[in-house]
């Protein structure tokens, strides 16, 4: 365990996470909640207490590679509240001569180790990163974030062969098993089926865990560093939406922003929630 | 074809372009510790069979997955090191455009990306196998530098001056035996083209295998008393404006050749140029608007308009037009 947060504490900065990043959404007038909401619990875990991750450019920092580049909000978020930039800067999200572009820019602000938007790259560029830090003898740990529509996409299923085959134990992919994609249900669109068995059919560990369940999130993290032979592949069941009643398991709600009457009922739920 | 081929430039040394680039990769295995080098199942005609013999531990084979094997590259480049993803250039460029465009072009990352098996010349293997649209795609990319080696020395220079650099390149290369037109002494700078033959009544821009054929039609041209200035222009992009600029100024009239589709090529990439500041009657030779097919490659050369004839013709359409 890399820091010191409490269960509650990690729950709290997810909460303020998520209406930092449906503020800017709404700020911008364009972006992507559902998928950032889904998300949330689990990229804080690792963000705020699993990974290494003090500054963006010390060189034993673990990587973190966002393959479902859309939920750009939510990483320049997490970035902002790790310190890496000011979180005032938040609001420009997407406004001509920001530094936070629509879909993941590298180096753009500090903490964005690449480029993503096009799905279904990241995981081989954490496949090779993995490749050389292993090469080095270096204590990096390389971790990756999915969509599970983005696994429609045929390049996931080559870096899935080449990190099995390379038998790649310091890199864990996080599947954000919302069930939604663009056009609907992802089971409708084109079925991913026995997820979890394909994976493992694969050559990866599999954790299965309820991606809103705090401590199930963390302790699959920390699973995932002891694992020997094999990368993991953590398959988050989460709700796209999390968090605001009128967003939860709604397609409609994957790409569109909140006006400002919708942002503040969001807000309050997500503070009504915290003070259950 | 009873040309200049049998005359003097036909006692030259031949050999392939892909071995320049394991030529360099050996060279770099041995001195750069950052470099790797990955495949996708086509080592041995990539010719990077031999870094993997030598260097088995920094050699890559990431399977038939094209895509996959830029995103390793990427990935290993983020860690520091050089990585050459090596596999015939239709798989590398098209079935692998998008990822080199975001993975590794937007993120300036620093790829070393090749194309083997580029041009007509490719041969029996017919169209699939021919790269022809390779250098117009790259090229079109931010932050891509483009280089297609005229010969094995040049191909071994090229590799490695683009170890040297940072940032993505791309780097054409052939699958036959070409003549050896360069040798250690000539000089090789990324972005600097060569003269290989001075002349004020014409320039020849060529660009790979081209400039072999450009050589030729040189030697028939003057026979016809036509003094045709020769480049040899390896670097597609950043290309040499300055020495293009200045051929055209003192020559009046342009033909540019390539092994490749004159739309959105190199022969286009020069016109960019010309017509800007220096407008002068142009010719262009090379593919047109077509794929390839089954041949051998000298059969394929002629029936493409790749030859030093179709050069030559060009000329003189060209100097019909120039003022
Ligand atoms: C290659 C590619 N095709 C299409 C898109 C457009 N697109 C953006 S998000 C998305 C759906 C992603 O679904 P999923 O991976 O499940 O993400 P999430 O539900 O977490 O938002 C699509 C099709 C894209 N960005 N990249
Ligand atoms: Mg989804």
């Amino acid at each position: 365990m890399e820091h010191d947060y409490s269960i509650a504490e990690l729950k709290h900065l997810a909460t303020e996470i998520r209406k930092d990043t449906l503020r800017s959404i709404t700020a911008a007038g364009s972006g992507h909640p559902g998928g950032s909401l889904s998300a949330a619990d689990i990229m804080t875990a690792l963000y705020f207490q699993v990974a290494n991750l003090k500054t963006p450019t010390d060189p034993d920092r673990d990587r973190i590679f966002w393959s479902k580049g859309h939920i750009a909000p939510l990483l320049y978020t997490l970035l902002a509240y790790k310190g890496f930039f000011p979180r005032e800067e938040l609001i420009t999200l997407r406004k001509f001569g920001s530094r936070l572009q629509g879909h993941p820019k590298k180096d753009s602000p500090p903490g964005v180790e690449t480029s993503t938007g096009s799905l279904g790259q990241g995981l081989s560029v954490a496949v090779g990163c993995a490749y050389a830090a292993r090469y080095d003898h270096s204590p990096v740990r390389v971790w990756c974030l999915n969509g599970d529509g983005e696994l429609q996409e045929g390049q996931i299923w080559e870096a899935l062969m080449a990190g099995a085959h390379f038998k790649l134990d310091n890199l864990c992919t996080i599947i954000d098993n919302n069930g939604l994609q663009i056009d609907g249900k992802v089971a409708d669109v084109m079925d991913l089926g026995d997820l979890a068995a394909k994976v493992r059919a694969f050559g990866w560990h599999v954790i299965e865990i309820d991606g809103h369940d705090m401590q199930q999130c963390v302790n699959a993290l920390e699973e995932a560093k002891t694992v020997k032979g094999q990368p993991t592949a953590i398959i988050a069941h989460t709700i796209k939406g999390k968090g605001v009643s009128f967003m939860e398991d709604q397609a409609g709600w994957h790409g569109k922003a909140p006006s400002q009457d919708e942002l503040a009922q969001a807000l309050r739920e997500l503070d009504g929630e915290e003070g259950e | 074809m009873a040309t200049a081929h049998k005359d003097v430039l036909s006692k030259l040394d031949g050999k392939a372009t892909r071995f320049g680039y394991s030529d360099a990769l050996l060279m770099l295995g041995r001195d750069d510790p950052r470099v790797f080098v990955l495949d996708a199942d086509l080592a041995k005609s990539t010719t990077t069979e031999r870094f993997k013999n030598e260097f088995p531990e920094r050699f890559i084979d990431c399977g038939i997955a094209e895509q996959d094997m830029v995103g390793i590259a990427a990935g290993l480049s983020l860690m520091g090191k050089v990585p050459f993803t090596s596999t015939y250039g239709t798989f590398m460029v098209d079935r692998a455009l998008d990822q080199i465009r975001v993975t590794v072009a937007y993120a300036e990352l620093n790829v070393k990306i090749m194309g083997a098996h580029g041009g007509i010349s490719v041969g029996p293997d017919g169209a699939t196998h021919q790269a022809l649209e390779d250098l117009g795609v790259m090229r079109m990319l931010p932050h891509m530098t483009v280089i297609n080696p005229c010969d094995v020395n040049e191909a071994r220079k090229a590799t490695l001056a683009v170890a040297a650099m940072q940032g993505p390149t791309f780097i054409r290369l052939g699958r036959e035996s070409v003549p050896i037109i360069t040798d250690d002494t000539t000089p090789f700078a990324i972005g600097k083209g060569i003269t290989f033959e001075d002349g004020d009544d014409v320039t020849i821009a060529a660009t790979g295998y081209m400039v072999y054929e450009a050589l030729l039609a040189h030697e028939e041209l003057a026979k016809q008393g036509i003094h045709a200035r020769v480049l040899d222009i390896h670097t597609i992009k950043p290309i040499d404006r300055e020495l293009l600029l200045k051929a055209a100024r003192e020559t009046g009239a342009v033909v540019t050749a390539e092994e490749h589709q004159v739309m959105g090529g190199f022969g286009s990439a020069v016109a960019e140029v010309l017509v800007q500041e220096c407008p002068v009657p142009m010719e262009f030779v090379g593919i047109h608007d077509r794929f390839g097919e089954s041949g051998t490659p000298d059969e394929l050369l002629t029936a493409f308009g790749c030859r030093h004839t179709d050069i030559e013709a060009a000329v003189n359409r060209v100097l019909r037009r120039k003022k």
